[in-house]
């Protein structure tokens, strides 16, 4: 019982999943890889992307990372292709390829 | 030393609230059971309780406040009827599939229509595959004990459900009548602190409650709710036979009232077994070997041990104060008769409805039942009958 | 052996039947009795008719039906005696309480043929002497306690005035207006019919209106003491 998030799976007996399906751990989502469900891939023109960040709040699945004020390439294994990003930069910086 | 008092069965249990004194309650008032979350707010503003009390504005919002701040850590209550219940359906599954133990007090009453505010059990019956736990009194006295034993059963760990306990609105929850109390030290002791496992607010173990399930993680998790169901029953007796150390008061999951040598029954749930009672009593003066068997816990459901309960008997009556619309009877009815099929009983069983929209149900009543159970043991039982009704013009 | 007295109490939304019940119910209790004292719910709106129970016992009390036989009947309001049966069931032996301002000439033939005793107090008249304020619970209680002898006239002067000493404890000058409702009640109960051939006469304050339980039925039957 009380396994962690991990090692519950598809095979799990009912006797091993923990009470109501809690989870007691934080940030499992991140275990979990929606980048697999991805038909079209977002890609970044780095040439015409000027830093202004508002690609990052738009992004439903924060999937868009930041460091140093400065946004780094998409954690495909987390972005689901939604293309929101491409609607929501100024500069035409990002598009969509088919596939992922 | 017990305190003799004469208190009304809501009077009662907000006394019991008042002694527990737990966390949370959010409630929402409706006849016949607003007297509980109005009595605890008197204590709460005398200072006799430390209770947040959350004023809401619907009974879905109650148990949904109530499930918050149980999965949060704090022992929760509320209270309610009727449509009030009917108004908390949805919220009922979620708070017993997160597996939260909250204690509500319900002041059985009837649905609408028509538009009624006397006892039927009906609110509580139709929740009954809601996953709570549900206890029913016949007295106040009754209604106080089982909330004190609430929250032992519900919170114990191989257990972890909400829990119902049951009081009949108007004929228990506005009838003053004598009652022993427990001292507060007493009850204190005996309900013990709340120290839940896994909690929101436990800085130190971040959680998820309440997740999406898609099909191949889902029957798991109510397979392994049904165990919490299962082991309730262990749970109530061990918890029964502790309170009766500081009670002296027996209980279980029924009660046989000169069930040993009967030959006929009468199965009821509720203040109606007191009547039932001053029957049996009548009758066994003359010499009629008539019993009463009290449902006390009807979920989880202890149908082998109703049975076992009932295996001497030739002809017996389930009465249902509720009717199930179901063209066979009630849910008591329907549960028991199957246990006894499942048990191999040869007794012949009538499905009885009564006591709906608060129709009085008498001794002179509950006699006829048993002279009908006498007739029916010695001619057989007409195969066309599914149930029939007490009390009825007809 | 069972000693069980059945109350049944008439009165309207607002009046305070249901309070009176559940009050007589409390001081049957404070004196070791078994009670039960229950309301019996129609429409709950101010002036509609109400029922109130009291039972009282010796021994523990275990039915939850109402009272359909009772040994006394209590109405607070005599205009329900238009429209409520209110000696139906009474037993024979039983008695009748009615607040009213009427005469005896006028009360009796309300009552369909009640063949049992009948008292009458103007609960009116006492509430103005005493309280200055219409409350007819507390002149109805205590005459009904007279009438009913469910105890004796000090025990239950005594435990009134404990229970009245806490339930007004934060306004003690109401304490001896409703204390001078009661003695003055008491008195002011008057008996109007008899049952036909039995010995009745007026007792003295003391002893307050005398029956004896015929053990083996519960019924009371009437010994002597009252006059009509």
């Amino acid at each position: 019982m009380a396994l962690s998030a991990k090692e519950i799976n598809e095979t799990t007996r009912w006797q091993d999943i923990t009470e109501g399906l809690q989870i007691y751990e934080p940030a499992t989502s991140k275990e979990f890889m929606t980048g697999e469900w991805r038909t079209e891939t977002p890609v970044v023109d780095w040439d015409k992307c000027r830093q202004c960040l508002l690609c990052v709040p738009y992004c439903p699945d924060s999937s868009i990372p930041v460091q140093e004020g400065k946004r780094l390439e998409f954690d495909y294994d987390h972005c689901k292709g939604c293309g929101i990003c491409v609607a929501a930069c100024p500069f035409g910086a990002i598009s969509m390829k088919e596939g992922k | 030393m017990a305190v003799r008092k004469s208190l009304s069965g809501n009077e009662a249990v907000a006394y019991a609230m008042k002694q527990i004194n737990p966390d949370v309650m959010p409630a929402f008032p409706i006849t016949p059971s607003t007297e509980l979350p109005q009595f605890v707010s008197s204590y709460i503003a005398n200072g006799e309780m430390d209770t947040e009390f959350i004023p809401v504005e619907s009974e879905h919002s109650a148990m949904s406040a109530a499930i918050g701040a149980e999965a949060a850590g704090a022992r929760t209550m509320t209270a309610t009827s009727s449509a009030g219940l009917a108004l908390m359906w949805e919220m009922l599954y979620v708070a017993a599939s997160n597996r939260l133990p909250i204690a509500l007090a319900l002041v059985n009453r009837a649905l609408s229509g028509p538009l009624n505010i006397n006892c039927e059990h009906s609110d509580s019956m139709g929740a009954r595959d809601s996953g709570w736990i549900q206890i029913y009194a016949e007295d106040n006295q009754e209604a106080y004990d089982n909330f004190i034993q609430a929250y032992r059963i519900a919170e114990h760990k191989d257990v972890m459900l909400p829990i119902m306990i049951c009081q009949d609105g108007f004929i228990i929850s506005h009838g003053v009548s004598n009652i022993e109390l427990l001292e507060d030290e007493t009850v204190k002791a005996f309900v013990g602190a709340y120290h839940p496992k896994h909690y929101l607010l436990n800085a130190d173990e971040p959680m998820a409650v309440g997740p999406y399930a898609v099909s191949c993680y889902g029957m798991e998790a109510k397979r392994a709710q049904a165990q919490g169901m299962m082991h309730a029953k262990q749970v109530i007796l061990d918890v029964a036979e502790e309170f009766e150390k500081i009670s002296g008061r027996k209980y279980g999951f029924y009660e046989g009232y000169q069930l040993e040598d009967a030959e006929y029954a009468i199965v009821a749930i509720g203040s109606a077994c007191g009547t039932t009672k001053d029957a049996v009593d009548e009758l066994r003066k003359a010499g009629k070997r008539v019993g009463l068997l009290k449902v006390r816990v009807f979920r989880p459901f202890p149908g082998k041990e109703l049975a076992d309960a009932l295996k001497g008997c030739k002809a017996i009556a389930v009465m249902d104060r509720c009717e199930s619309f179901s063209a066979n009877g009630g849910p008591l009815a329907a549960e028991l008769s199957a246990a006894l099929f499942q048990a191999k009983s040869q007794a012949e069983v009538i499905k009885i409805v009564y006591g709906l929209n608060g129709r009085d149900y008498t001794v002179t009543e509950a006699k006829q039942l048993f002279a009908d159970l006498e007739e029916i043991a010695a001619n057989g039982r007409q195969e066309t009958e599914e149930y029939r009704y007490i009390g009825l013009r007809e | 052996m069972r000693h069980l007295t059945e109350i049944r109490w008439h009165g309207r939304g607002g009046q305070g039947a249901k309070t009176a019940a559940l009050l007589l119910a409390d001081v049957a209790f404070g004196i070791g009795k078994h009670v039960q004292g229950f309301p019996e719910y129609g429409p709950e709106r101010m002036g509609a008719p109400v029922t109130a129970y009291d039972r009282i016992s010796d021994s523990e009390i275990r039915v939850h039906s109402n009272i359909y036989e009772p040994d006394f009947v209590a109405v607070v309001d005599d205009t329900l005696l238009h429209s409520v049966d209110v000696t139906a069931g009474l037993k024979k032996d039983g008695a009748i309480l009615i607040n009213t301002e009427m005469k005896k000439e006028e009360i009796l033939p309300l009552l369909k043929g009640f063949e049992g005793a009948v008292f009458i107090i103007d609960a009116r008249r006492v509430c103005m002497e005493t309280l200055g304020k219409y409350f007819p619970n507390m002149p109805m209680l205590a005459a009904l306690v007279r009438i009913s002898r469910v105890m004796e006239r000090d025990v239950f002067f005594r435990e009134m005035e404990s229970s009245l000493k806490h339930k007004f404890a934060k306004k003690p000058e109401v304490l001896e207006g409703n204390m001078q409702a009661l003695y003055k009640a008491f008195e002011a109960v008057e008996l109007v019919s008899r049952p036909a051939g039995r010995v009745s006469s007026m007792p003295s304050k003391d002893r307050g209106y005398r029956y004896t339980a015929s053990l083996q039925s519960g019924q009371l039957a009437r010994a002597a003491g009252m006059h009509a």
